[in-house]
């Protein structure tokens, strides 16, 4: 026999001193790492993610997690890491699983772009003062207004009057430029979809509802609900296209480009079953590519039937992984009758994606969006089109630099599941959510209270959107349409000068 | 900062280049003489009808070639009436162009497209021939500018040799771009002329806009963008100018919630359509317009007009002023009392709140 187990990541310790025996840690664990053992807590580190549950439930602050130190003779070449992967390959000979997104230390350009403030030229703008405008339109836009002067008799008086020919397609209206992204009901829990749905009405923006449908407890927010058509085409029918504000193709997503989606049978409850559409306990496998769209004419079709079958009432967004040929695919959006673009960054997260694909596939968000702006702006089509950007948006930093390049707005998906709760374990595809996010199991779920969910995700947006009005006022702008696509208020560090092309800014010191 | 000032005769009365000049003087405070600069209407009665290009050509002894190229570029579409070197007096500035005017008609297959041509036509020599920049392409009008303070290039250019019924002037105090010629106010393209004192901060989401359609940004400031902004929604789109104004200094989201339902749209269509023409951060321009405007009650101006503006927070000032048929614009009442010490009237306009002059009928 080959030993094949790797040392457990983390090392779990109870200061018996501080330990009191209360069990919390015992019925907090959904992992089993706790078990009661006469008068002592017996730990299984290896069975322990450092999702910081116990952590956080214990009443004497007893527990820590640390790394495991277990030393591995260092290699630059053969990591850890790398003999891990290549040890529990050989034992199951199966592809391998990972959650959230790409974890490799490949640049995040955010962190290496500046920002520009007002001195003494033009006065900042006081944003407690003056008014500080975010207000957002996802949509098609016209290239121009055309308007009739039309004869009025007003008080006997016959006066000539401007009115407005042209009409503008549905768009939906954001009062801040951050929206929820698409996380499925499914894969993640009904309490995190309701809290997240009412913080999205509370801040007035959208949340998506990923390509699980849309549970019938959802159908009050649905107004300030995206609705997703993916391959697996789950939960899809009029009502639920009608419901909703937008709808959005998913063709492909950042974590993993170019494949499909799979919901372990274990999370398909009776009720994610009638939402789905789908056997309850069957695996609900999305296939990688649509097949009625095999290439970029079927998509523009069916961008039309959606359309048809909505009565022409609701914009259709389209969202792409950011791949090489991130411009010329999201031109070819641009030019079908769809609304809005969606690009996916390669950090983007996921319940789950094979590690391989995670960590190998896509392009960083930053180049994406300066990419796909820049083209759309050759092809005059840029004003036309609404682009969202998603992937990896941590913070309001991210949010301001994403429309600087050239975004309209963004999706934040993994830090509003950080505001419920989650501690980025990774293990979405487990099921064993032990924060209630990421699970079905009814006593899992309910840890998390709707309310205070709803709050905390509405608190995250709230203070998202009260720094960037200081960064706005702090540039000198009162209205975030003056901030989109201004590059000239961006400056790179430490960036080479292809890269400094690529998003078209200038370095700091120029 | 910067000084601006502009004056507008209702009766068209031709008033002579050494007033604005005497204006723009008292206003050299708010410049530090690293430019200055008038633009003239009705200044070139002789050649009404033909465009007259101003372009400033480098000052080296073989721009007798840089001449020759660019008759060739104008010559593809039409022909030089007449072609000169802009006079000027010797001793003032250190001459770092030669300012040279050509007097230029488009053959007559041309008229309809005349005006897009004419854009083209300034992109091009700007763009593509070394040592050239057109800083006037407009029709019995003429921009003189150059570094140095109000009353040297006034006295460089002659100013006082020229009669127009619109003069517009700028006293420049740089702070985004190095002071040089080009870079001086006003701009001009087609019979639009733009003086500004202000920091457009949202230039590079203007530029970018204005860029996609097909509008060159060639003079690193950001007066020329707004130039180019004017041109597009109220030449090429034919917005009504009152409407295009709002584009440029938008109406806020929570006035214009509160709005009639036909108003609201408007205003709501013109924000989501025209959001790249948004000009953001501190500014009071006064713009010299083309002619053909047409308002919201259907009227067509045939003549040149004056426009006056601010931000929608007025971080700039602006002072509007009337004596009989003249109207003064500028950053300080005490530029106007300096040329007209006895006036009818005198208002700062509200934030965001256009001054528009049209002619007497």
């Amino acid at each position: 026999m080959i030993p094949s187990t790797v040392p457990p990541k983390y090392k779990v310790e109870i200061n018996s001193n501080r330990c009191m025996l209360c069990e919390r840690c015992v019925r907090e664990c959904s992992w089993g790492v706790y078990r009661r053992d006469r008068n002592k807590i017996v730990t299984y580190s290896n069975r322990c993610g450092a999702c910081q549950r116990c952590v956080a439930m214990c009443p004497r602050d007893a527990i820590t997690i640390e790394k495991n130190l277990t030393c591995w003779r260092d290699h630059p070449l053969w990591t850890r890491e790398v003999r891990e992967d290549i040890i529990n390959q050989s034992r199951t000979g199966c592809i391998l699983l990972s959650g959230m997104g790409n974890a490799k230390e490949l640049p995040t350009y955010f962190d290496n772009i500046v920002l520009d403030a007002c001195q003494v030229t033009n006065p900042s703008i006081d944003p407690l003062r003056e008014p500080m405008e975010l207000r957002t339109y996802i949509g098609k836009k016209p290239k121009k207004l055309e308007f009739e002067y039309i004869e009025e008799e007003i008080d006997g008086k016959k006066i000539k009057k401007a009115k407005l020919k042209t009409n503008i397609a549905p768009n939906i209206k954001l009062e801040t430029p951050i929206m929820i992204a698409h996380m499925s009901y499914g894969a993640l829990s009904l309490n995190s979809h309701l809290a997240m749905a009412k913080a999205a009405k509370e801040c007035g923006t959208f949340m998506g509802t990923g390509e699980g449908g849309l549970h019938r407890d959802l159908y009050p927010y649905a107004n300030h609900i995206i609705t997703q058509i993916a391959s697996g085409r789950f939960g899809v029918n009029e009502d639920y296209l009608m419901k909703g504000a937008a709808i959005e193709i998913k063709i492909g997503q950042g974590s993993k480009p170019g494949i499909g989606g799979h919901l372990p049978g274990e999370k398909v409850s009776a009720e994610v079953s009638m939402t789905r559409m789908i056997p309850e306990g069957s695996d609900a496998i999305s296939p990688a590519p649509h097949h009625d769209i095999y290439s970029i004419e079927d998509l523009a079709q069916l961008v039309r039937s959606l359309k048809e079958a909505t009565r022409w009432k609701m914009p259709v967004f389209v969202k792409i992984a950011a791949v090489h040929n991130v411009a010329a695919i999201a031109n070819g959006i641009a030019t079908s009758d769809a609304d809005a673009v969606v690009i996916d960054g390669f950090k983007g997260g996921t319940g789950a994606a094979p590690k391989v694909f995670r960590d190998n596939v896509g392009i960083p968000i930053e180049l994406a969006i300066a990419a796909v702006d820049q083209r759309l702006r050759e092809e005059g089509v840029r004003n036309e089109v609404s682009i969202i950007a998603s992937g990896g948006i941590r913070n309001s930093a991210d949010v301001f630099k994403s429309i600087a390049l050239g975004a309209d707005a963004v999706y934040i998906g993994t830090a509003v599941m950080v505001a419920l709760g989650c501690r980025v374990c990774g293990r979405c595809y487990t099921g064993q959510c032990a924060w209630g996010i990421a699970t079905q199991k009814p006593e899992l779920v309910n840890r998390l209270d709707v309310e205070e969910g709803a709050n905390r995700v509405a608190n995250l947006i709230k203070a998202w959107t009260l720094e960037i009005k200081e960064l706005l006022g702090a540039a000198g702008i009162n209205s975030i349409e003056s901030l989109r696509g201004n590059r000239d208020r961006l400056r790179g560090i430490g960036l080479n000068n292809v890269e400094l092309e690529a998003l078209g800014i200038k370095h700091a010191g120029f | 900062m910067c000084g601006i000032i502009g004056f507008i005769s209702k009766k068209k009365r031709l008033i002579s280049g050494d007033k604005i000049a005497m204006a723009l003087d008292s206003l050299k405070e708010r410049g530090n003489g690293q430019g200055s600069g008038y633009v003239g209407y009705g200044i070139y009665p002789k050649y009404k009808d033909s465009y007259a290009l101003h372009i400033f050509l480098n000052n080296t002894p073989d721009y007798y070639e840089i001449i020759s190229k660019i008759k060739n570029t104008l010559e593809k579409y039409g022909k030089v009436i007449k072609d000169e070197e802009i006079p000027t007096n010797g001793g003032i500035l250190k001459k770092e162009f030669i300012p040279w005017r050509f007097f230029y008609d488009f053959h007559p297959s041309y008229r309809d497209i005349e005006n897009d041509l004419m854009v083209n036509i300034v992109m091009e020599i700007n763009d593509k021939i070394d040592g050239a920049f057109v800083f006037s392409s407009g029709k019995n009008l003429g921009v003189f500018k150059a570094s140095g303070w109000p009353k040297e290039v006034a006295e460089f250019y002659k100013l006082d040799q020229y009669k127009g019924y619109m003069w517009l002037a700028h006293a420049r105090y740089p702070t985004n771009t190095k002071g040089w010629w080009g870079g001086a106010h006003p701009f001009n393209i087609l019979n639009w002329s733009v003086v500004h004192n202000g920091e457009i901060t949202s230039y590079g989401t203007n530029k970018r806009y204005v860029e996609s359609f097909g509008y060159k940004c060639r003079m690193l400031t950001d007066t020329e963008v707004v130039a180019y902004i004017f041109d597009l929604l109220i030449r090429k789109h034919k917005l009504p100018v009152e409407y295009a104004l709002s584009a440029i200094a938008p109406k806020f989201w929570k006035e214009i919630d509160l709005m009639e339902e036909d108003e609201r749209k408007i205003h709501e269509s013109i924000r989501m359509t025209y959001g790249g023409a948004v000009l953001n951060g501190p500014f009071a321009i006064i713009v010299g317009t083309h002619e053909g405007m047409v308002f919201m009650n259907g009227d067509v101006e045939k003549n040149n007009t004056m426009i006056g503006i601010t931000d929608r927070i007025k971080l700039r000032p602006l002072v509007v002023a009337e004596k009989d048929d003249l109207l003064f614009v500028s950053s300080e009442e005490a530029a106007i009392r300096r040329i007209c010490p006895e006036l009818d009237k005198v208002e700062m306009p509200d934030a965001g709140m256009p001054v528009i002059v049209k002619m007497e009928k």
